[in-house]
């Protein structure tokens, strides 16, 4: 059975999404919605309630980028200090925390951003190569519905997407 | 009440012509554009002539001699790291209360903040003399086996300094990556294959908006307390010692305040500088200029009240050198410099008081150049006075800024225009994607029913907008 690709480019977010709720209310049989790919100019302030909730763990990261940054921080600086004595000290500790706690600061931000870019560069499938049904007009001002199915619901589809008045239908086959 | 009734931004604009108006400005300035270019080069070429005179035969046509060991090149310095404040609260602060009308000026203000702090960061290269060994202000063990010391304010510098530029630098990146992409589908040739690489592969699926999103809003988060954070550290430059009218307990919020308030008079002026050079009438339009005014005018009265309480807290400290320094400095010959700081930082920003003022082009380009005059002058007060009358009356000595000094600095405002205006042009200096979430917001706002939608709680019933189209 041959599985193909599908984009339908609609004018709007309102065609979209009610496409979307048609698919959502399983109109189509054997298509879901997480098997949507919603592409868009701009991102819908009500894109979860179409498409349900789909975790970001972009924060995790960040928050594991900050304890490793102020972890380090203190390590670094404390270690460099505790091995250069004869730095003179002033009859001031040999680590010294108020100091060393300014830098500490400066490092958990330092290291939270890093981390969070790197893991939104991971975590947002960049990098990639653009899928082959790409449009420029999804970033001029149109929606577009993605999906990859097989001969069975590529017809429903179709109709469900000309129902709903789309500008047009990409198609592809995979295999 | 307003006697003008307008809109920040027209809702009814189409997307599509959002991308084509700031295309349109990446390809076709104004004939202002180049001579701005051209201006910024001729500035330039003086900074590079002066430091070139330097380098050759050292510190010394620099004038930079005991006392004043630190002078115009460290007062410039502070003035830069100011100035990228402007960014960070454009684009941060506003970005989390949701304040969307920064949404077509806040790309610029991302860049004035990267470029101010590169900048910045020639200053302290410059100060040193010694260029070859400017590696000296990283925090690295050399072959002795010494390290920096860290309870040095000045190597607290060197890692808040290097640490902001890198996150306003990605900051500024993070937000430019759906434009990018949008340039990418719309150029030819090389521009097409830079936009392209930027653009990382950037399609607008509703993962990389999710991720977006968060990423920027965590950058956000992070970006606001280190500004604070940078601006603070280099008072401390100062307040830390106990140099007469240094040693000061308001001196980080004063600093912050008075870069705040520097950045934002100069969005004012590159917002003009923008408008004009880009035909931007249609998104940087008199309600932002308006509200942007009023943002510099709440921030300069700050600034006032942290100046009045430093004066009033050394009037009735009786400390008698920081007493007979603040005296100096209004009466003595600095006195000048004083009160043209003063009357341009605390009166001249009563005119952004009058609705009629603000709404004129011309009258706040002038305007927010005098003010940064006077922020100018602010650092140069901080800076020159109390090296010219500390501790030992026998070192006391007046210094004016050499030729060579002003040389580098009047260059510096160069470098940072030609940074900027080549930055706008090859860039998109309004963010297409943000106007597009601005204006179809403001389009939701106008359908009641939809605009209740908008504000609906998870818990609440489900959406239901007829009848609103979102290009």
């Amino acid at each position: 059975m041959a599985k193909h690709n599908i984009m339908g480019l609609f004018n709007d977010f309102e065609q979209a999404f009610q496409v979307l709720e048609d698919i959502r209310e399983s109109k189509v049989v054997g298509v879901s919605i997480d098997d949507v790919i919603l592409k868009s100019p701009i991102e819908h302030p009500e894109i979860e309630e179409v498409l349900g909730k789909r975790p970001v763990h972009i924060q995790k990261m960040t928050l594991l980028g900050a304890i490793f940054g102020v972890s380090f921080g203190f390590f670094f600086l404390s270690g460099a200090q505790a091995t250069f004595l004869v730095q003179p000290q002033g009859g001031k500790p040999v680590i010294p925390l108020p100091s060393n706690f300014v830098l500490m600061y400066e490092m958990l931000i330092f290291f939270a951003v890093w981390i969070t870019f790197f893991s939104f560069l991971f975590m947002s499938g960049l990098f990639k190569k653009r899928h082959s049904l790409y449009s420029e007009k999804i970033s001029l001002d149109q929606v577009g519905i993605l999906l990859e199915l097989d001969d069975s619901t590529i017809g429903p589809i179709k109709d469900l997407f000309n129902k709903h008045k789309v500008a047009e239908i990409r198609e592809e086959v995979v295999r | 009440m307003s006697m003008y009734n307008e809109k920040d931004i027209n809702e009814q604009i189409a997307w599509a012509k959002i991308n084509a108006d700031v295309l349109r400005s990446m390809e076709n300035p104004r004939k202002a554009y180049w001579v701005a270019i051209f201006v910024c080069l001729a500035m330039l070429s003086c900074a590079i002539v002066a430091e070139y005179i330097q380098y050759n035969v050292g510190m010394g046509p620099a004038n930079l001699n005991n006392p004043h060991m630190w002078d115009m090149y460290i007062a410039s310095f502070v003035f830069w790291i100011g100035m990228s404040h402007s960014g960070t609260l454009l684009s941060a602060i506003l970005h989390i209360i949701q304040a969307d009308w920064r949404k077509p000026i806040y790309r610029f203000a991302e860049a004035m903040t990267t470029f101010s702090l590169m900048t910045a960061g020639f200053f302290p290269i410059i100060h040193i003399g010694r260029l070859w060994n400017m590696y000296w202000v990283l925090p690295y063990v050399s072959n002795r086996g010494h390290w920096p010391n860290f309870r040095s304010p000045l190597v607290w510098d060197a890692f808040a300094i290097s640490t902001y530029l890198s996150a306003s630098m990605l900051f500024l990146f993070i937000g430019m990556i759906p434009d990018l992409a949008i340039c990418r589908d719309n150029a030819k040739g090389w521009k097409k294959k830079l936009y392209g690489a930027m653009s990382l592969g950037w399609s607008g699926t509703d993962r990389q908006w999710r991720n977006f999103r968060k990423t920027y809003l965590l950058m956000a988060c992070f970006l606001i307390p280190l500004a604070v954070s940078v601006h603070s550290i280099v008072s401390a430059d100062f307040a830390m010692s106990i140099m007469p009218g240094w040693h000061i307990t308001t001196f980080p919020p004063y600093f912050v305040a008075g870069a705040l308030y520097s950045g934002c008079a100069a969005i004012i002026t590159l917002f003009v500088l923008l408008r004009y050079f880009f035909r931007f009438e249609e998104y940087m339009t008199l309600p932002i200029m308006e509200k942007t005014c009023k943002l510099t005018f709440a921030i300069a009265m700050v600034w006032t009240y942290l100046n009045l309480i430093e004066f009033s807290s050394v009037w009735y400290g009786h400390d008698i050198y920081n007493k007979e320094l603040l005296i100096a400095k209004a009466t003595g010959p600095y006195a000048w410099v004083f009160w043209t700081m003063i009357f341009c930082g605390s009166v001249l920003p009563f005119t952004l008081a009058f609705q009629k003022l603000r709404r004129s082009m011309p009258t706040m380009f002038v305007v927010s150049l005098f003010l940064n005059v006077g922020m100018f002058f602010e650092r140069w007060m901080i800076v020159a006075p109390t090296l010219s009358m500390s501790h030992e009356p026998h070192q006391w000595n007046v210094m004016w800024g050499s030729i060579i000094e002003w040389g580098i600095v009047f260059g510096s405002f160069g470098w940072f225009g030609l940074l900027f205006l080549v930055f706008v042009k090859v860039f998109p200096s309004v963010s297409m994607y943000e106007v597009k979430e601005m204006v179809y917001h403001r389009r939701r706002h106008l359908n009641e029913q939809a605009a209740k939608d908008l504000h609906r709680r998870s818990a609440d019933a489900q959406p239901n907008v007829p009848g609103v189209e979102g290009a």
